[in-house]
């Protein structure tokens, strides 16, 4: 494996968006995606939680997991660091920045089962990335959400202002323009080739 | 094999007892604000510990915000000025907000953690309002549905308030209610009467605070309540007063009528009570008592279902139409309102229409 870990890092935000090719970390993406500055937040949260998770899983699988040969454990144990860092992010927010916790609210909770996290976690694993791979992939991991839900939120602000039929009113329509958008970024997967 | 499993076990144990220790020193510094000043308009100052919302801060310290929901943020009505200190406006508090308040730096009580130094800026009148221990001394049936509270503050303590504020019982648990709640109830005896006081009290079916008072409460128990809060009071001015009151609304204009006989206030003034039937109606004597001794007072019992035979000789009709029989140039009075909210709206439209101007029409909805 022997990729650049700066091809990783800009394929994992364009061609191989974690959002919009793998589906992953859905439920937040389609429900805080009506605002284009909660979801700018919450892309925060998810870049910095999934940058650090990654990296922090990374250790702990090379340097606990595979020793003792307890790899089959990597679920239970990615989760367990997650849920714990999240937790600590929380407390981080409450104190230094109150706005952006109570803004966050019960989505912050959210990023500790938020798929993405865990997947990108997994993915490092199976594709075997070292260190600074890992990094990148996951600080990308994050830019990459980040990016599909403003993007999403963005749109659903304009929208907001014309006259959508009304069956396909909010998560119909979210759906669509997922889709599109997800064509649009496969669309170019083949150009940068990360596992 | 054992050896295995209990390599396996003590591993994943102490990653977790690892993320838990650095967990609980995290909660331990980072949500430990020590202790924090309050800066109360200036010139009092009092201490708490950090970390906790003003409300309740202030709650401990014997200061009293009138807070109907008990500090859910769903009342919208613990608004306090902060000054300073406070953090950003919070999003679970705009929907309380007016833009003039916001801008004004008033504040969610409820909802601004104490996290530094605050200073803050509250009516003076709330420094009076303070939390009693009563007993009740008696209880009276008015009505099938209505019963009066007396209720006899211990240690020879005294409230004072304005006739026309309202009181809040703190509704103790009981029964099938888990949870201490608050309700509010107009005073209706004198303020000249400072021991003790009385409330109205109607029945609500599966109300949580009125099943208490009809169901419970026993002559002689203790009942904590808080007060006085409101600012539904007599205005001093000379324009003639019209009062109307429907079903236990009578309370807050009792008090009122008491305070003009007891100052000698000759403003001329009616007063409308609404009820249905004639089984609802209740202190009719009192009120007729009144008309001997407050000079230019009227009283105006009026019925809204009387039957044929129930032998009333007095107004019928609903409020709103006896008002409007009797009233014809509202243009110099002032309007005092107390009832149903649905009562009071339909009333305010009336007196609208006859002329009394919104900024002389005063009303306690419940």
């Amino acid at each position: 494996m022997e990729i650049n870990p700066f091809v990783i890092f800009i394929a994992s935000i364009f061609t191989g968006n974690v959002l919009l090719t793998n589906f992953l970390g859905m439920c937040s993406y389609l429900s805080i995606s009506k605002d284009l500055k909660s979801s700018f937040g919450l892309g925060q949260a998810v870049i910095f939680v999934m940058t650090a998770t990654t990296v922090l899983n990374y250790l702990v699988y090379k340097y606990i997991l595979v020793p003792f040969d307890l790899e089959y454990l990597r679920f239970i144990v990615f989760i367990i660091v997650i849920a714990a860092f999240v937790q600590f992010v929380e407390m981080l927010l409450e104190r230094f920045m109150p706005n952006l916790y109570y803004t966050l609210g019960i989505f912050l909770p959210l990023i500790t089962v938020n798929c993405a996290i865990l997947g990108v976690a997994l993915f490092m694993v199976i594709r075997e990335y070292n260190f600074l791979q890992s990094l990148a992939y996951g600080a990308g991991g994050g830019i990459g959400w980040t990016l599909a839900i403003s993007a999403l939120a963005a749109i659903r602000q304009k929208v907001d202002e014309s006259r959508v039929p009304k069956g396909l009113q909010g998560a119909g329509f979210a759906m669509i323009v997922t889709g599109i958008m997800a064509l649009a970024f496969i669309g170019f997967s083949g150009m940068l080739p990360i596992q | 094999m054992a050896i295995e499993i209990i390599r396996t076990v003590s591993i994943i144990s102490g990653m977790g007892v690892l993320l838990a220790a650095v967990l609980t020193l995290a909660e331990r510094f980072l949500l430990n604000y020590g202790i924090c000043k309050i800066i109360i308009n200036k010139d009092r100052e009092i201490e708490v510990k950090g970390g906790n919302h003003l409300l309740g801060s202030l709650i401990q310290n014997d200061i009293f915000i009138p807070s109907a929901c008990g500090g859910r943020g769903s009342c919208g009505l613990c608004k306090v000025k902060v000054l300073s200190g406070g953090g950003p406006l919070l999003p679970t508090e705009t929907p309380y907000l007016t833009k003039e308040e916001q801008e004004n730096n008033v504040r969610l009580s409820c909802q601004v953690k104490v996290r530094e130094d605050i200073e803050i800026e509250i009516p003076e009148e709330l420094f009076n309002i303070r939390e009693y221990t009563t007993r009740v001394e008696k209880i009276e049936e008015l009505t099938h549905d209505i019963k009066t509270l007396t209720l006899r503050f211990l240690n020879g303590e005294e409230m004072d308030f304005r006739p026309g504020q309202y009181v809040q019982i703190k509704v103790p648990k009981y029964g099938k209610n888990t949870e201490e709640v608050y309700r509010a109830y107009s005073i209706a005896s004198s303020a000249s009467r400072k021991d003790s006081i009385q409330l109205i009290i109607r029945r609500v079916p599966e109300g949580i605070c009125t099943t208490y008072i009809f169901d419970y409460l026993k002559e002689g128990d203790l009942l904590d309540l808080n007060g006085a809060y409101g600012d539904f009071y007599l205005r001093d001015t000379d324009r003639e007063i019209i009062y109307i009151a429907g079903g236990s609304g009578l309370a807050p204009i009792k008090s009122m009528l008491h305070q003009m006989e007891e100052e000698g206030i000759s403003r001329k003034a009616t007063f409308f009570f609404g009820c249905v039937g004639k089984r609802d109606l209740y202190y009719i004597d009192e009120m007729k008592a009144f008309e001997g001794k407050i000079p230019n007072f009227k009283f105006v019992p009026a019925l809204s279902g009387a039957g044929e035979n129930e032998g009333w000789d007095g107004e019928t009709g609903l409020i709103t139409e006896v008002v409007d029989r009797y009233i014809k140039d509202g243009s110099n009075m002032e309007a005092y309102l107390c009832g149903s909210p649905g009562m009071i709206d339909a009333c305010i439209k009336v007196l609208y229409n006859k002329g009394v101007t919104d900024d002389r029409i005063f009303y306690d909805k419940f």
